[in-house]
């Protein structure tokens, strides 16, 4: 057993480190830095800065253009990045739809699709959950129905996703679709590649308790989407959904996000005078304790994922754990404020750290219900990994 | 970064596996448990035989020279079998102490005859409130409290406030005169002792490079020894404690699959999966830290040391609470008898959350330490 990085790794670590600290566009650290969300050209403006060096895909093998890297190396970016103040990458393209098109599209789709994803040319959103079919996915009711034409075979689509996060940049979305609804839940279900441009596709706005535009409903009324926009076979889409849940819990404990809002809200508990109350502290110090033991688990998981490729049911533990942190950390620093953390969206009044806390705790809320809830998390848990 | 244990590493651990599953059953346990003295030379003189009391032990003084990875996977094991004989206390503790205090004649006189099996060496550290022992012309006066195994200990280290104001180490003989020891079982079926001391004689350890005469620092290095010695102890009290909630959730999974009511084991109700799933939660942060423990307890970095012990130790408590309690919960009635291993788990992994500083002292100590970073 050697809990150290190696010398290559910490290495790797000061270069990712040194670019972030060159590379970064100062206005996008700064909003990062004090939790102000970004828009989509700074998204688009980092993904392609990352890309010129290579860095586009983290997670990408050599073969589809990505950098190769080990799960560590990926770690220690990601690390670094965050604790740098770079955006988060928009893990729709790079780290959903991708795996899924390395692992089950055709040549051809793979050479279509990736490519721009890389260079955040098109962005990716994804049409998984339904006003039916959250927590159970295998319940999605949107149809689409296989027409055979001379001007092309293609299906016709209709129904509705939900939660769509930042669908309204989106140029493309990936969808669960029923195609046999004869069939038994999980089996009658196919996954397609919709253009966002097609007739009949509508985003609507979904405004979240923080006052924010983040999540969409995305109506899909008669969409006329082409057979090649299908991945691998019909009727077997639960099977590579399954594939990219799996994969979307890659770093999700969110160590190094976690790492630097914890030292945020240190210098604002510091500022507010609230580490001088043994309480307070004592309840920082629970939080940083949580993260150091949590960083050792996920650092146990990538060790163990080396020698089995996809992360198992214990991602599930970093999982929960992670968004539990992430979201005590946002609720101690709206704490640590009083009442300067009540003031709703006012850029004005308070020092200017406090502005958007009371709107990031609500916002994180969020963390314990996507990627599966909690409880979901828990199901696996007990389940997979106990055999309850 | 690699979390795999080595090969020699495996069968250690596989060996003290095996002598617990096949020398240390639940009925030979209690037999020795209710035996009067509470514990076994016989079964001390087979972990010698093991070669496991030498563990901590440097070659040159007989000893393996293995370190607290090597402890910690000793100690999960001894945790499981809930071992009665006082290993933390007299192969890990006492060995750490003696390399870190005594001069090179004492440490040749006393380290082979702990790895052998011959002597048991025991520290009395913490003083009864109000009655702390000290020092006045080579005796010592005062009451230890909860000194683990002090009855079965061939020799005690005490810890005492010196004349000259310091902390020293000095040796004390049971049976000798002015030595009493009060000598009763403990929640976790362990023993324990009393140390009261009315102008014993005493040798102090240590005249030796660690304690130059005429240094007023000379009483720190020795605090500061102790406490190191007590920190290599900590980093296997926490392993063994992983390997206690191990051996309780495994069982309490178990008895959720065979357990029937309503027609169906009770292991299929999500309230109960749930539990299950945040007492594995709990585990595997505990088991991180109990690693991280064994990798820092012996770093000559003292407030990068005991930062990290004391977050191992605030998990590791919380944990073993956690695990503990909800463990009897869902066994029901039956984790509330004598007659099953999961009580005693239970009353050992409340005693470890107790020793070597609780959940809330270890938590203030991070605090302290932060903000003195």
């Amino acid at each position: 057993m050697d809990l150290n990085f190696s010398p290559e790794e910490n290495a790797f670590r000061e270069e990712v480190r040194n670019f972030v600290a060159e590379k970064l566009p100062a206005p996008i650290r700064h909003k990062v830095m004090n939790g102000v969300h970004l828009n989509r050209d700074e998204h688009v403006q980092w993904q392609r800065i990352l890309h010129q060096r290579g860095w586009g895909g983290p997670g990408w093998p050599k073969e589809f253009g990505g950098p190769g890297w080990t799960p560590t190396e990926q770690y220690i970016f990601e690390e670094e990045c965050a604790a740098g103040g770079a955006p988060r990458l928009i893990s729709f393209g790079l780290k959903m739809i991708a795996p899924v098109l390395m692992a089950f599209g055709s040549p051809a789709q793979q050479q279509r699709y990736l490519p721009t994803i890389l260079s955040a040319e098109e962005w990716w959103c994804q049409g998984y959950s339904e006003p039916g079919a959250g927590s159970d996915l295998a319940s999605v009711k949107t149809s689409a129905v296989r027409i055979n034409s001379t001007e092309g075979d293609h299906y016709i689509v209709n129904g509705q996703k939900t939660w769509t996060t930042l669908g309204q940049y989106a140029d493309w979305i990936f969808c669960l679709v029923r195609t046999d609804p004869e069939a038994k839940k999980q089996s009658g279900i196919s996954f397609l590649l919709i253009d966002m441009k097609t007739p009949g596709v509508t985003v609507r706005p979904i405004i979240t308790l923080d006052g924010a535009h983040e999540v969409n409903e995305v109506w899909l009324e008669e969409v006329r989407v082409p057979v090649e926009n299908l991945i691998g076979e019909e009727n077997k889409g639960w099977t590579y959904a399954k594939f990219l849940l799996g994969h979307e819990r890659t770093n999700i404990a969110g160590i190094g996000i976690a790492k630097r809002e914890l030292a945020r809200l240190k210098r604002i508990a510091a500022a507010e005078g609230r580490l001088d109350e043994p309480l307070f502290a004592a309840r920082v110090a629970q939080v940083e304790i949580d993260l150091i033991a949590l960083e050792i688990t996920n650092l146990r998981v990538l060790s163990a994922e080396r020698a089995r490729k996809a992360p198992g049911p214990e991602a599930s533990i970093l999982k929960i754990k992670g968004t539990e942190i992430q979201q005590a950390i946002s609720e101690l620093m709206m704490q640590a404020v009083g009442a300067y953390a009540l003031p709703f969206r006012q850029a004005d009044v308070g020092p200017d750290y406090a502005a958007n806390l009371g709107a990031g705790y609500c916002n994180l809320r969020k963390l314990s219900i996507f990627g599966g809830s909690n409880e979901i998390q828990k199901n696996i848990i007990s389940q997979m990994i106990m055999g309850l | 970064m690699n979390f795999d244990f080595n090969e020699e590493q495996r069968a250690l651990a596989d060996t003290v596996q095996r002598f617990i599953a096949r020398d240390y059953s639940f009925e030979k346990r209690r037999a020795i448990r209710d035996s009067g003295a509470g514990w076994s030379r016989d079964v001390w003189q087979a972990l010698a035989d093991l070669g496991v009391l030498a563990l901590n032990i440097d070659e040159e003084h007989g000893g393996l020279g293995y370190g607290p990875q090597e402890t910690g996977l000793v100690m999960a094991a001894f945790g499981a079998g809930l071992l009665l004989e006082p290993y933390l206390a007299g192969a890990v503790i006492a060995p750490a102490l003696i390399r870190r205090t005594a001069s090179a004649d004492y440490q040749r006189e006393w380290l082979p005859k702990i790895a052998t099996g011959e002597a048991i060496v025991v520290l009395a550290h913490a003083d009864a409130r109000g009655e702390a022992v000290t020092e006045n012309k080579g005796k010592l006066s005062g009451r230890k409290a909860v000194v683990a195994h002090g009855a079965c200990a061939d020799l005690l280290l005490v810890s005492a406030r010196t004349a000259g104001g310091g902390i020293g180490l000095f040796a004390v003989t049971p049976g000798a005169e002015g030595v009493a020891l009060r000598d009763y079982p403990t929640l976790d079926g362990q023993r324990a002792a009393d140390l009261v001391l009315n102008n014993a004689p005493a040798i102090k350890v240590g005249a030796g490079s660690l304690c130059v005469p005429g240094n007023p620092l000379r009483g720190q290095v020795t605090a500061n020894a102790i406490e190191a010695a007590l920190d290599i102890g900590l980093a296997a009290l926490c392993a063994e404690a992983v390997g206690i909630m191990d051996a309780t959730i495994a069982a309490t999974t178990e008895y959720l699959k065979t357990r029937q009511q309503f027609g169906q084991p009770i292991g299929r109700f999500q309230a109960l999966q749930h539990r299950m799933a945040d007492m594995l939660l709990h585990l595997e942060q505990a088991r991180s830290m109990s690693y991280l423990a064994a990798m820092h307890c012996a770093s000559e970095d003292r407030p990068a040391r005991q930062r990290t012990l004391s977050a191992a130790k605030v998990t590791v408590g919380q944990a073993c609470r956690f695990i503990a309690q909800n463990a009897v919960q869902l066994h029901g009635g039956m984790g509330m008898t004598d007659e099953l291993m999961l009580s005693h788990w239970f009353k050992r992994l409340t005693a470890i959350e107790m020793s070597f500083g609780d959940t809330d002292m270890h938590l203030q100590r991070f605090v302290r330490l932060a903000r003195a970073a």
